[in-house]
């Protein structure tokens, strides 16, 4: 099939260029609807990553949060028109100890392959799961990362003692109010408390017992586990505050990307025999798993509804652009673009 | 974004490939036959089209003597969308193969009064889902709609070839593409009511359709949805099939 892609060749310049796609088999041919733009995203778009690593990956077509309706199935599992979402991650192998989303051989759309910027997306039936019916389609679009938090609370669950009174979550922006809405809902016996900078963002976090400024004195606070969702500068400092307050033997899930090394005071972390773990992306599992904390809990989709900021219906490139502009100078909340190409 | 509210009239697309590629460098061998990426052009054309679950049939007209070896490229190229396929002999000029998708359409399932017809040049293989899905939503809701993309140069208006009569304002103008999509019934019967000198004439069924009176959308058409009609045509295409391998 003769499929339109839209590239980013180099910083803030998208190409259409159309490729040859095989189909048949038991391929999944995907309109998308509606995708989400995401900080990963705009490091390419602004041109922020590493010239070297800009020269390998593009041109590739950004963008890996994503929803459509399927158009054709040619395993006959979906109707045509069934609500459908993406998975960007795709594995190359089985591995009986390694998670899909670690595996160095798998690819991921937006980052090691082309995302989801295209007329239609062709899927191996893996890649796409159904969507709950009604659910908001806007909301449903950044499900991605959405699992990427429901993977990060399955992963803590699987190495933190069994304390688990007190979660604190470092970072007051989209990731951090995500992972804060997922624990709350997975874990709905810890007490959640989430550390941030700004008053103005925190206020939002209706749903969590406790919110703090970072530079509010935290000694009163007994952390168990945390979650460093910050990344970019403010890692450093959420680290630092994360690996003095929290109690000993206590895990600490890093979500958060930095382009820049982050120091770490390993003697603190020594003393205290903490657990520091990363966690990204997501497998199907964690999809799958989601889209269950959806339909089981629809306040979480209510809560999530409050993170759609700018929703622009895309028909060209300059859409395209004007919808990254726009999601640069925004201060929290998800850029969603109706995708119309 | 896909509807399947097709309880209103059946869907049909009516891919014409009556073209003898006379313009093209190899005389013998009209264009849609030519190669783009791994297949055939009228391949590339019809899958896109077999792929939209709202048509009900996509029917594929060749000129006389094209018929067997098309049908044996659908077979071949397209075996899982082939049950949907049907390939028919078209007519000389470009309404009389419309009219031979109609009359197929009659004999076979009967025109409906909601039934909508999709016509689309086979050798415009770029043509996107988005063009496809909004030309039957706007068959649907207006009786007919011309894809166009707004012009880009100048156009200039003369009547005898040597000085220019105006310059209309380029905002108003738009180039015309296929698809062209209609409401079956109406369709036919305009066909059938055009007098022997209006044929001649008005070989474009949308402009029939207009002066008429009768309302026309305008449906976004893609610059890249392009007609190959000249070898040098072929050229770009090729181009444009950027070397990309699998993705996703």
């Amino acid at each position: 099939m003769l499929n339109c892609v839209y590239r980013l060749v180099e910083p803030r310049t998208i190409e259409p260029v159309t490729l040859e796609v095989p189909l048949g088999g038991d391929r999944i041919v995907v309109r998308p609807t509606h995708l989400s733009i995401c900080h990963a995203d705009q490091r390419y778009y602004q041109g922020k990553r590493p010239p070297e690593v800009l020269e390998s990956k593009l041109p590739m077509a950004l963008i890996h949060e994503g929803v459509g309706t399927v158009v054709h199935d040619f395993g006959g599992e979906y109707a045509p028109g069934t609500s459908v979402v993406m998975i960007p991650n795709a594995p190359a192998e089985d591995d009986p100890f390694i998670a899909e989303n670690y595996l160095r051989t798998s690819t991921f759309g937006g980052s090691t392959a082309d995302g989801f910027m295209q007329e239609l997306v062709v899927l191996p039936p893996s890649r796409v799961l159904p969507l709950p019916d009604g659910i908001d389609m806007r909301v449903a679009a950044f499900t991605e990362l959405v699992s990427v938090s429901v993977h990060a609370a399955a992963r803590f669950d699987g190495l933190a003692h069994g304390r688990r009174n007190t979660i604190g979550i470092w970072g007051d922006g989209n990731l951090g109010f995500i992972q804060s809405l997922v624990m709350r809902s997975l874990f709905p016996e810890s007490r959640i408390v989430v550390i941030g900078r700004n008053d103005y963002k925190l206020a939002d976090f209706t749903f969590v017992d406790d919110a703090r400024r970072t530079t509010d004195d935290l000694s009163d606070l007994v952390i168990d586990h945390a979650f460093e969702c910050c990344g970019g500068d403010g890692s450093v400092s959420a680290i630092e505050q994360i690996i003095g307050t929290i109690q000993p033997e206590g895990t600490v899930s890093l979500l958060g990307v930095s382009e820049n090394p982050v120091p770490i005071n390993t003697r603190m972390v020594l003393e205290k025999g903490l657990r520091l773990f990363g966690s990204s992306r997501s497998g199907c599992r964690d999809f799958a798993r989601t889209l269950e904390l959806y339909e089981n809990n629809p306040d979480v989709v209510e809560y999530l509804e409050s993170l759609i900021g700018v929703v622009r219906c895309v028909s060209s490139v300059a859409d395209i652009a004007k919808a990254f502009e726009e999601d640069m100078r925004k201060p929290m909340g998800k850029t969603i673009m109706e995708w119309d190409m | 974004m896909t509807s399947s509210a097709g309880s209103d009239g059946r869907v049909y697309a009516a891919i014409l490939a009556g073209g003898s590629g006379s313009r093209m460098g190899n005389p013998d061998k009209p264009k849609q036959f030519w190669m783009l990426g791994s297949r055939p052009v009228i391949v590339q054309t019809v899958e896109k089209f077999a792929l939209v679950d709202d048509f009900d049939e996509v029917i594929v007209l060749a000129a006389a003597g094209w018929v067997k070896q098309t049908r044996d490229l659908m077979t071949r190229y397209l075996p899982s969308l082939a049950g949907k396929i049907t390939v028919v002999t078209g007519g000389a000029e470009r309404n009389d193969t419309i009219m031979c998708a109609l009359r197929h359409i009659e004999q076979e399932h009967g025109i409906g009064p909601d039934d909508i017809i999709v016509t689309h040049d086979a050798v415009r293989p770029f043509v996107t889902n988005r063009i496809i899905v909004e030309n039957i939503a706007a068959a649907r809701e207006f009786g007919a709609c011309d894809t166009v993309v707004p012009a880009t140069d100048t156009i200039v208006h003369s009547v005898d070839g040597r000085l220019v009569e105006s310059i209309p304002r380029r905002s108003e103008y738009y180039q015309g593409q296929t698809p062209q999509s209609f409401n079956a019934a109406r369709l036919k019967e305009m066909l059938e009511g055009l007098g022997e000198d209006e044929r001649a004439i008005l070989t474009d069924a949308c402009k029939a359709f207009a002066l008429r009176g009768q309302k026309v959308a305008l449906v976004r058409g893609d610059v890249t949805n392009m007609k190959l009609t000249y070898t040098s045509d072929m050229r770009i295409a090729r181009a444009i099939v950027g070397d990309g391998g699998e993705d996703a």
